[in-house]
């Protein structure tokens, strides 16, 4: 072995042992916590998937004008809301001919959930020359019945506390029989809003709330954020203040929510007479929750704009305002709007500052504006999460896929705008 | 017999610099410096690094103003007025005082833009036409028109170094200053685009004054009629530059062009 060998030398070996050890440190350390992500995909997602199908039943339903237009008239508002229950019943009635006891009665008209008959109202709606005809209709089946197709019965529990009574059971295998009984896309799940019966329970009023709580919240902390951080950094005083606002604005960023939420309360409700339980209040207090996020990373986006930038412009003439707004602040806004996009990601997950300004009420219309009443996906998440009826289990969990999605597609939209934006030069 | 005077060669300066001392901080970066800066002429900046070159430079344009530590007192004139009185526009100083940095830094916009964007905002154009023009005439005369002339809409960060130092000359020169600072202006460059940028200069000469701080003794002797040599922050010796490189008559003058300190 020469001298100098390019081969060996003292402590190679042991260099480049440490060098394959934190390699595997490493990829150890991502698998695991990629592990507990498919974890948590995969038992969410097992749980939620059932919430995308519903079971519905097939009824021949007779249209009687007698019942449902009696006066012949045709008018679609009257036929909205016609007594639709009663052609459902006559229906099963006469299916089920050789139920006779009352008590048996209510017991099949159980089977077909309440939303049969508001089915029966939207599709009369839509044609009224439905009446007087007799057609098959898939209707919503109640949920437990939804919950007997899914999952069977359990042969564990005692029959008396079944949900089912056992000629309800013989009903449906009947149903079954026929292939009157079939799960079918459940597509109320996506157009409804919340509803105290689960089969007829959708996310689309939280969705909406929540887009329209987030919208609020843009529209009022990205440009008070990037605003603020523009001063902040390049106009303000280097001095104690300016120090003592740094430090402020970091601790506010680690506030825990419901602070902000009983600031909120007590500013836009209490003092202002904002109306309550509103997307219009939400934003507003998602939105103080966001800023310090927001004027945060602004901030860092702006101080990593090199100088040379601010001496070129300054060099050339430029006054302070126009170097910060025609160099500095584009160059730093694709690190601005990542910032706000995650700012805007927490706060859509946020529940604890909504409970505290009423948006937990039980909202049925999907709301068409910021001043109607709403809810947000995580406050019917915990809603559904806290209802008793078993077949909100799988609504909580699809509805937190849904969730889930929806900050997914927030945080692509953010790498997509930021390539774009930084893509230019 | 004495030959009568031609316009040219009369001495005017357009700028003068009367007991300047700077403080950065505590730190007296420049101290009592007295210096004139001649028209249509170059004048070289030289001295070891961190003798307050850069500094005084930048006291020409006030682009210190902005470092807030940053401390001034004595006089700069330009064409008879000081520069540091309160009623002055720095916006208007620096458009007549034009400024090219050591690192040739663009702005991450197209080439056409980087010109253009001095005479936008010193409303210089009248119209899409005349703008054009600025830009076409400023390329030229910083000789990179015919480099970049079917590529205007280019990135200029997407340029060689020395083509973007030549792109940050147009942009100064688009807005018509009477005097160009540089600093160091070719120091990240290599020795072709040096060469490339000093005959640019010695053309820009008939219609700018520039002031030049260099690190290169050789730089400031080719290009230059008058040396300032700057030692811990002062005015060691000033002159023609001739006579600087040949009759030096200060010690540390001696010792610097001969290369023993610096
Ligand atoms: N922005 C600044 N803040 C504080 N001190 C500075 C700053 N710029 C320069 N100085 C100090 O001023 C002195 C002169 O610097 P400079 O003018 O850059 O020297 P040169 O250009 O001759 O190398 C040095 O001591 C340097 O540390
Ligand atoms: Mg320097």
């Amino acid at each position: 072995m020469t001298e100098r060998s390019l081969t060996d030398m003292a402590g190679l070996a042991a260099r480049h042992r440490a060098e394959k050890r934190f390699r595997w440190y490493g990829i150890i350390a991502i698998t695991i916590s990629l592990g507990f992500l498919a974890v948590m995909v995969v038992s969410i997602g097992s749980r939620g998937i059932g919430a995308f199908s519903q079971t519905r039943i097939a009824l021949s339903i007779h249209f009687d004008e007698a019942i449902v237009d009696p006066l012949g008239k045709r008018n679609t508002a009257e036929l909205s809301r016609s007594n639709t229950n009663a052609l459902i019943r006559a229906s099963l009635n006469e299916l089920f001919g050789q139920v006779q006891l009352p008590s048996e009665r209510r017991a099949l008209y159980a089977l077909v959930s309440i939303g049969g008959a508001y089915e029966l109202q939207a599709a009369l709606e839509k044609r009224p020359n439905l009446v007087g005809q007799t057609k098959t209709m898939w209707l919503t089946a109640s949920d437990d019945v939804d919950i007997f197709v899914k999952k069977g019965i359990n042969p564990a529990l005692d029959p008396a506390l079944r949900r089912l009574k056992p000629n309800q059971i013989s009903w449906l295998e009947s149903l079954q029989q026929q292939g009157q009984l079939q799960r079918k896309f459940n597509t109320s799940f996506f157009t409804n809003g919340d509803s105290r019966e689960p089969e007829m329970a959708g996310f689309l009023g939280a969705l909406v709330g929540s887009a329209l709580s987030l919208l609020v919240c843009f529209a009022i902390s990205f440009p008070i954020g990037v605003l603020s951080a523009v001063y902040l950094q390049e106009y303000a005083k280097k001095g104690r203040l300016s120090r003592i606002i740094e430090v402020n604005i970091n601790n506010l960023a680690a506030v825990p929510s419901i602070v902000f939420g009983l600031l909120g309360l007590f500013i836009f409700i209490n003092i202002l007479h904002l109306p309550r339980s509103t997307p219009l209040v939400g934003g507003l207090v998602l939105a103080l929750m966001t800023l310090p996020t927001i004027i945060i990373a602004s901030r860092a986006a702006l101080r990593a704009v090199p100088p040379s930038i601010r001496e070129a412009a300054i060099g050339l003439g430029a006054s302070k305002t126009q170097t910060t707004f025609h160099h500095v602040v584009p160059l730093a806004m694709p690190g601005m709007l990542t910032g706000t996009i995650i700012g805007m990601a927490q706060a859509l997950g946020e529940t604890a500052p909504l409970l505290m300004i009423g948006m937990v009420a039980f909202v049925v219309d999907i709301p068409t504006g910021i001043l109607e009443t709403a809810t947000s996906l995580p406050v019917q998440i915990f809603l559904w999460a806290d209802s008793p009826e078993r077949a909100f289990v799988e609504r909580t969990a699809a509805a937190i896929m849904v969730l889930l999605s929806f900050l997914v597609v927030m945080n692509l939209a953010a790498v997509l705008l930021r390539r774009r934006l930084e893509r230019r030069w | 017999m004495k030959k009568p005077k031609k316009k040219s060669d009369v001495v005017e300066n357009v700028m003068t610099v009367r007991n300047v001392d700077v403080f950065y901080g505590s730190n007296h970066a420049v101290k009592d410096v007295s210096l004139d800066i001649r028209k249509n002429q170059i004048t070289a900046l030289i001295g070891p690094s961190g003798c307050g070159k850069s500094t005084l430079l930048r006291c020409l344009n006030r682009m210190n103003d902005n470092i807030e530590i940053c401390k001034i007192t004595g006089e700069v004139k330009y064409d008879g007025q000081d520069i540091y009185d309160k009623n002055v526009d720095v916006v208007a100083l620096r458009a007549r005082i034009g400024m090219v940095f050591q690192k040739p830094n663009p702005f991450p916009k197209s080439i056409y833009d980087n010109v253009a964007y001095g005479p936008r905002i010193h409303r210089l154009a009248e119209n899409k036409q005349q703008l054009d023009d600025i830009v076409e005439n400023s390329l030229k005369k910083a000789g990179l028109f015919a480099e970049v002339a079917d590529r205007l809409a280019d990135p200029g960060t997407g340029l060689s170094g020395g083509q973007q130092q030549r792109l940050c000359i147009a942009r100064a020169i688009a807005v018509e200053p009477e005097v160009i600072l540089m600093d160091e202006p070719c120091s990240a460059l290599d020795p072709i685009a040096t060469a490339v940028i000093e005959e640019l200069m010695e053309d820009m000469r008939l219609n700018y004054s520039i002031v030049i701080v260099t690190h290169s003794m050789q730089q400031a002797a080719r290009i230059s009629q008058r040396t300032a040599f700057f030692h811990m922050g002062e005015l060691v010796e000033q002159g023609a530059t001739s006579k600087i490189f040949t009759l030096p008559k200060d010690e540390r003058t001696k010792s610097y062009i001969t290369g023993r300190i610096g």
